[in-house]
């Protein structure tokens, strides 16, 4: 075996373990920040401050028979919950967390992740079509058009961000934000591009990151009071398990790309000490706020959803669009 | 919402929400007929948890039944008792002494807030809202705390007796009132700083599942589900019982027929019904809370007696047709959540299921008091 091949493994490995981790803990983390937000403690029996609850859920989860219901559809049941999991992980081997730590550097690292996230919109299909229940049934429908219809303005967005790169390497688009604050995609006055119109973009994907997660307030998908638990209400054990860890992977990944995309991923703001933890203090920032909306709005309709994404996100991005590549034109 | 879409008959699919549904809040079973997303039939069933509180009056002696109209609404419990003990007196003609009356009135009123409250969290909770239940519940917690410390219990009271009170309150509920009142109107700004003025909260109700004044009659319908649809009616006002007319309070009533207006109109009730409470406690009058002299039986004459009382659920009516013997001969308990219950089938027609659920949650629904 190549040393080569042995590296990308192992940096694989590393990946697949910070994903797990983090959607493990993300989910405690949740745990935490509802119960501050609604003044109560929240998980704390289980070790410190409740940190040992992640692991021994997971344990419970495992410890659980893996009921199949009968009439369902056998393999695509089965799949589902392993296609929620897997794309998220695999879209970790390419994000880089500073200039060094990276598990595989790729020219399209941003196709990439893009074709792994529109997989995961089919995990929804399968488990809702072959739960052979009408709640999964409906909520896998509206999951589908929630996905199709938040995957497109947030493309366009990722194209306008590309554009002004000139680049789909994660690292050199974080490289040309790096030198200050102002440099980043968020704020562009200084480098590549002046566009003023660049934070509404990224309002926009971070509205489609939060749509596209199917997090409140655009959870249509698991919709409790209506659909009592959408597209995984016949999964127990660790097949709720992986859909859940699935959902918070997918967080995890989403502020990723918006740290790299817009906040210019490991550099500092004021260009001093670059590195990881620069990173990970914008990935968390990012979470917290997902965490935040989540338990502070009331769910959208599903009319509403949509037109905001058809009417509203679609027009703006495009417009962002051709605005900027007139401004890369004239300039 | 109507549907934009032509209905074929033969593509519907018939959807079981309930009777273990998150959004029905018991076991109320609404069979839907759905074209998709949207519903082109409904069909309520109730009577999963049917108790045959009825014919329990018909066998059980006055007193022995006291206890069972709190069963009936588990979070306004005290206003059903308040409807039978008022009729039972009208009969055999117990006088009730001030004292009592007052404390009476102070005790449904904060009822009442409590049984808002929980709805309150409850419907922002069918709308996708976690984080206001908790808030609504831990205001809810105070007046559990003061009733439980008076009554001795804290949902299903046994409180009231025929003529009077099975307890006097005492200066520590009075001084906790008092806290209470201006904690509450602290409470009433923020929920509103929170919920109400929430673009998605509002976008979500305004418009939602119209209620014409003419279907609120059709069916009966009271509390704010008729005074959200511009019907001025509340009994407190309109058939005045007990020591209401000795009170200053407003009843809110809105003309929007949707269901923000039904949430605006209980919000309004809560700070009524804090100025109720309020004043009750300033004028409390001093006195004994049982009439000195009370049969040793209660026995009405034969006859037929009405009361009607506004509960936090709507006007609630007690019927008891009563031949002379110390049971009556029917007791008849008209709900107001099954009349409000039933404008549901005919309004959630086209609308889309989330809608319609929404819709479901402003009619305050508590199932035990439909079955009862």
């Amino acid at each position: 075996m190549s040393l080569t091949l042995l590296n990308v493994i192992i940096a694989v490995v590393i990946a697949i373990a910070f994903a797990a981790l983090n959607a493990a803990y993300l989910v405690w983390a949740e745990r935490r920040g509802a119960a501050r937000i609604q003044r109560r403690p929240g998980p704390n029996i289980n070790g410190p401050f409740g940190l040992l609850q992640p692991p021994l859920d997971g344990i419970k989860l495992m410890a659980k028979q893996l009921i199949i219901p009968g009439g369902v559809d056998k393999i695509l049941f089965i799949a589902a919950p392993v296609l929620a999991m897997f794309p998220a992980i695999m879209s970790f081997v390419t994000i880089p967390f500073s200039d060094t730590i990276v598990a595989q550097n790729m020219d399209v690292g941003v196709l990439m992740i893009f074709a792994f996230a529109s997989m995961g919109g089919m995990s929804l299909l399968f488990a809702g079509w072959s739960s052979r229940n009408k709640y999964a049934m409906m909520s896998s429908i509206r999951a589908v058009s929630q996905a199709v219809a938040y995957e497109i303005p947030m493309l366009i967005t990722t194209i306008t961000v590309v554009m002004i790169a000139g680049s789909m390497n994660l690292t050199e688009i974080v490289q040309q934000q790096s030198a200050s604050i102002l440099h980043w995609n968020i704020f562009p006055l200084l480098g590549n591009s002046h566009n003023l119109l660049m934070p509404f973009s990224f309002l926009i994907f971070f509205i489609c990151t939060l749509a596209e997660t199917n997090r409140a307030p655009f959870d249509l998908g698991e919709a409790e009071s209506e659909l009592v638990a959408g597209f995984h209400t016949e999964y127990g054990s660790m097949g709720f398990g992986l859909f859940f860890m699935g959902e918070y992977a997918n967080i995890v990944i989403g502020s990723c790309m918006t740290t790299i995309l817009f906040l210019g991923g490991w550099s500092c703001p004021f260009g001093l000490f670059p590195g990881v933890w620069w990173f990970l203090l914008k990935l968390y920032l990012l979470i917290a706020t997902f965490i935040w909306i989540r338990w502070t709005f009331p769910r959208t309709t599903i009319y509403g959803l949509l037109n905001l994404s058809w009417k509203i996100l679609i027009p703006l991005s495009l417009f962002n669009l051709l605005f900027t590549a007139g401004l890369i034109k004239v300039f | 919402m109507s549907s934009p879409i032509q209905l074929q008959p033969d593509e519907t699919f018939v959807l079981n929400v309930g009777p273990q549904h998150p959004a029905t809040h018991g076991v109320l079973r609404v069979k839907m007929e759905m074209h998709g997303e949207y519903i082109v039939n409904s069909e309520t069933v109730i009577g999963y948890i049917h108790r045959m509180h009825e014919k329990m009056g018909e066998n059980k002696t006055y007193p022995q039944f006291l206890m069972n109209l709190s069963r009936m609404d588990y979070l306004g419990a005290l206003g059903y008792s308040h409807g039978h003990v008022l009729v039972v007196e009208k009969a055999s003609g117990i006088e009730v002494p001030k004292r009592a009356e007052y404390i009476r009135a102070i005790m449904v009123e904060l009822n009442r807030i409590s049984s808002h409250l929980f709805w309150f969290g409850a419907f922002v909770m069918d709308l996708g809202g976690f984080s206001p239940l908790m808030y609504a519940l831990q205001d809810r917690e105070h007046i559990l705390d003061m009733l439980e410390a008076v009554t001795g219990s804290r949902l299903t009271y046994c409180y009231f007796r025929f003529g009077g009170l099975y307890n006097d309150i005492d200066d520590d509920f009075i001084d906790a009132a008092r806290r209470f009142i201006p904690r509450m109107r602290k409470s009433l700004i923020k929920y509103e700083k929170l919920v109400t003025g929430n673009i998605i909260f509002r976008k979500r109700l305004e418009g939602n599942a119209f209620l014409s004044k003419e279907t609120c009659r059709k069916y009966g319908a009271s509390s704010a589900v008729a005074r959200g649809s511009g019907i001025n009616f509340d009994v407190r006002k309109n058939e005045p019982y007990s020591v209401y007319p000795e009170f200053d309070f407003d009843v809110p009533v809105y003309h929007e027929c949707d269901s923000l207006a039904r949430y605006m109109v209980r919000m309004d009730e809560i700070e009524q019904s804090l100025r109720i409470i309020e004043q009750g406690l300033d004028k409390l009058p001093d006195g004994p809370i049982m009439p000195a002299k009370k049969p040793k039986l209660i026995k009405p004459p034969a006859g037929d007696y009405y009361q009607a009382v506004e509960t936090a659920r709507g006007s609630f009516g007690v019927r008891l047709v009563s031949d002379g013997t110390k049971t009556p001969y029917r007791l008849k308990l008209r709900s107001p959540t099954f009349s409000n219950m039933h404008l549901f089938d005919e309004t959630c027609r086209g609308m889309m299921i989330m809608d319609a659920l929404a819709f479901m949650g402003s009619l305050d629904l508590v199932i035990p008091e439909i079955d009862r």
